[in-house]
């Protein structure tokens, strides 16, 4: 993926240069953690169905070799063949051969953000196999050849001009047209003459239920659905945590993923694939790709739970103004940053150090991961490895060590303060790499614990 | 060693230690009918509600509130009979791209989410009620669920090859967050909700 070799650092400077873009951005992204706010505060069981959600995956991590060997009977039991890919590669080889059986050419692929981490449509392209994305997002972002910057947004970062001179180009539309309607209308044409050609349709996976071998899709599009029911042959790719034990904890899963995503009280379509349709083929990849490394790393291990609502990135202050490719990595933001680590410590030693560790993904988490904490121990982990982001290693430190001790972090909190107040231009300046285009906050009179200490004196 | 097997023996040397799962039925309301709640977040998420008597209702409604409603599909014995509706040749799904109405049954609604559950066997085509233009879908007055909790009680171990909740017409905000409706699938939803019982079936 990081093609450049430029870390998030230096890829968030690139994306700052547009000050108005990155305000727009932002304020894009605030706005949907907004409606994610709204529909959450509308259901007053939200924290026990967190908490529920948590345990329920939980459970999964803690029984994952019996949920994956009971869903792989109850799958072959409904007609679907089963395929295990230890890793990426073996991922892409096995759709290849599935496709080269049939003597297909073309594929039409549903939002998979499994198939990114694998670079599926790359390998496939270099085997003369075409792939074309049909989620309107994903078909964006691969006419501009670019990656997608965020897991249910993948084209976020981009102007409806920058899209319409896109259509313009390889869809024909009149140049200069960008309203938005004109654009969805002229891509559903377009879509529609891809479904209606294509044998093959590849899907990915939001839930697996291991009771019944069925398997759940999530989408606003109906895209996922167009595709897998007019294809000959329908191939879905999951990562192995995908799995959840029984049916009726769908009922829990599919309430919180889409209030968490967009503040939709549930996605326009939640389908349960469960036997191919008469004639035609179903097949199910499981995906390992160092998740059951991930499984081992005790501190690490939560991250597994993820439902890829994207919450953690709206909210994060550092993704919305940084942009998700900054991030080099399939999955970005503050749960990217902890997966990433997993796969390759040295390619993505600076993800876990893009954070201000402010804990507000750890608030929004639908699942309850505690994904600044995770953060932290990324760091010392990676720092103790010696993979450390050459901007950050001498301050970060520091702070690794002040974070540890509560009276260095009252005392350097202290003197914080003092230098923000006094010497604004200490702290403002290049050698500081959080103040690279951030105003440093004016700085408090007092902390909270001399705030509390102060008058809880006076209370008493 | 196979990958299956590799993959099976890491995932059990790492997996934690043993935890129960967690009881979801206390999250259930109960059968109560949530009609007007269904109806309120139907229509914010672009859906219509109509309650009607018969199927000939449905159809005038269709007519008068869609003037250009061009060629209308449906599984139902009773609905192919009122209306002029070709049966459609070919069985591989494709056929149904340029129905403008395809009118199906559902089992029930969810009324949280606006939700309907419709398994494979009410479609005729699992293609059906995402290629037509605009979808109809019938449920009838009492199959309306408040929560998802209560709609998979209700589901049980039922058997199905196929199903779906649908929750409105098919859009997408993906350009610049403005709401389109009709992405790939139907540009527009609309219920009917039967409201004698024996009419139905
Ligand atoms: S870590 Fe939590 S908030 Fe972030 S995408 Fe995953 S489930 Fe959503």
């Amino acid at each position: 993926m990081n093609v450049t070799g430029k870390d998030h650092a230096q890829l968030a400077g690139a994306f700052n240069k547009d000050t108005q873009r990155v305000n727009w951005h932002d304020e894009t992204l605030w706005w949907i953690r907004a409606k994610r706010d709204k529909a959450v505060h509308g259901l007053p069981e939200w924290e026990a169905l967190r908490e529920t959600a948590s345990k329920i995956k939980h459970n999964v991590l803690a029984n994952l070799d019996t949920y994956l060997q009971q869903f792989e009977v109850n799958a072959m039991g409904n007609g679907v063949t089963v395929h295990w890919a230890a890793d990426a590669a073996e991922h892409n080889r096995i759709v290849h051969q599935l496709l080269t059986k049939k003597r297909i050419t073309r594929m039409v692929k549903s939002k998979s953000m499994l198939t990114e981490e694998c670079g599926l449509n790359e390998y496939l392209a270099e085997h003369g196999i075409e792939v074309i994305d049909s989620d309107l997002g994903e078909r964006i972002v691969q006419l501009a050849k670019e990656p997608p910057s965020h897991i249910v947004l993948p084209c976020i970062h981009k102007k409806k001009e920058e899209i319409g001179d896109l259509f313009h180009e390889h869809l024909g539309t009149p140049a200069g047209n960008a309203d938005p309607q004109f654009l969805t209308n002229t891509a559903r044409h377009h879509l529609r003459e891809v479904f209606l050609t294509r044998k093959a349709a590849l899907t990915g996976v939001n839930f697996a239920v291991a009771e019944t071998g069925e398997i759940v899709v999530c989408t606003n599009e109906g895209n996922a659905d167009m595709g897998a029911h007019l294809a000959d042959i329908h191939i879905a790719s999951m990562g192995i945590e995908k799995l959840i034990p029984q049916r009726k904890h769908l009922g829990v899963f599919l309430r919180i993923l889409t209030r968490s995503a967009t503040g939709q009280p549930i996605t326009t379509y939640s389908s349960h694939f469960k036997s191919p349709q008469p004639g035609k083929e179903m097949h199910i990849i499981l995906v390992d790709n160092g998740r059951s490394t991930q499984l081992g790393r005790e501190e690490f291990r939560n991250s597994l739970k993820c439902i890829r609502c994207g919450a953690c990135m709206n909210t994060c202050p550092v993704y919305r103004r940084s942009g998700g490719h900054s991030y080099h990595n399939a999955i970005a933001g503050p749960i990217g940053s902890i997966l990433a680590p997993n796969l390759n410590m040295e390619r993505y030693a600076d993800l876990p150090f893009a954070s201000t560790l402010c804990g507000s993904c750890s608030n929004v988490c639908p699942v309850k991961i505690d994904i600044h904490d995770q953060l932290y121990k990324w760091r010392q982990v990676l720092v103790k490895a010696g993979y450390t982001p050459k901007t950050k290693t001498a301050a970060m430190k520091i702070m690794s060590t002040t974070l540890a001790s509560p009276t260095a972090y009252r005392l350097a909190g202290k003197a914080g303060r003092m230098v923000i107040k006094y010497a604004p231009f200490a702290v403002n300046n290049a050698l500081n790499p959080w103040y690279k285009q951030r105003d440093m906050p004016e700085a408090p009179k007092q902390s909270f614990r001399e705030w509390y200490n102060d008058n809880r004196k006076k209370k008493n | 060693m196979s990958s299956r097997d590799q993959i099976l023996s890491r995932v059990k040397a790492n997996k934690p230690p043993q935890v129960k799962l967690p009881d979801v039925a206390v999250f259930e309301q109960g059968e109560d009918g949530a009609a007007e709640k269904f109806t309120e977040i139907l229509n914010a998420i672009g859906g219509g509600v109509y309650y009607v008597d018969d199927y000939q209702e449905l159809l005038s409604i269709l007519r008068d509130n869609y003037p250009d409603h061009g060629r209308i599909y449906s599984p139902i014995p009773d609905v192919k009979a009122l209306t002029d509706c070709v049966a459609i040749e070919g069985s591989s799904g494709h056929q149904f791209a340029d129905v403008e109405w395809a009118v199906i049954k559902g089992h029930f609604g969810v009324a949280e989410n606006g939700a309907i559950w419709i398994t494979g066997d009410l479609m005729e085509y699992r293609s059906l009620p995402f290629i037509c233009q605009r979808l109809a879908i019938i449920i009838k007055q009492n199959d309306i669920l408040p929560t998802m909790h209560d709609a998979y009680r209700r589901i049980g171990d039922s058997t199905y090859s196929y199903g779906a909740f649908i929750a409105g017409p098919s859009k997408t905000a993906d350009i610049e967050q403005s709401l389109v409706l009709g992405a790939h699938g139907p540009k527009g939803m609309a219920v009917f909700i039967m409201k004698d019982d024996s009419v139905y079936s």
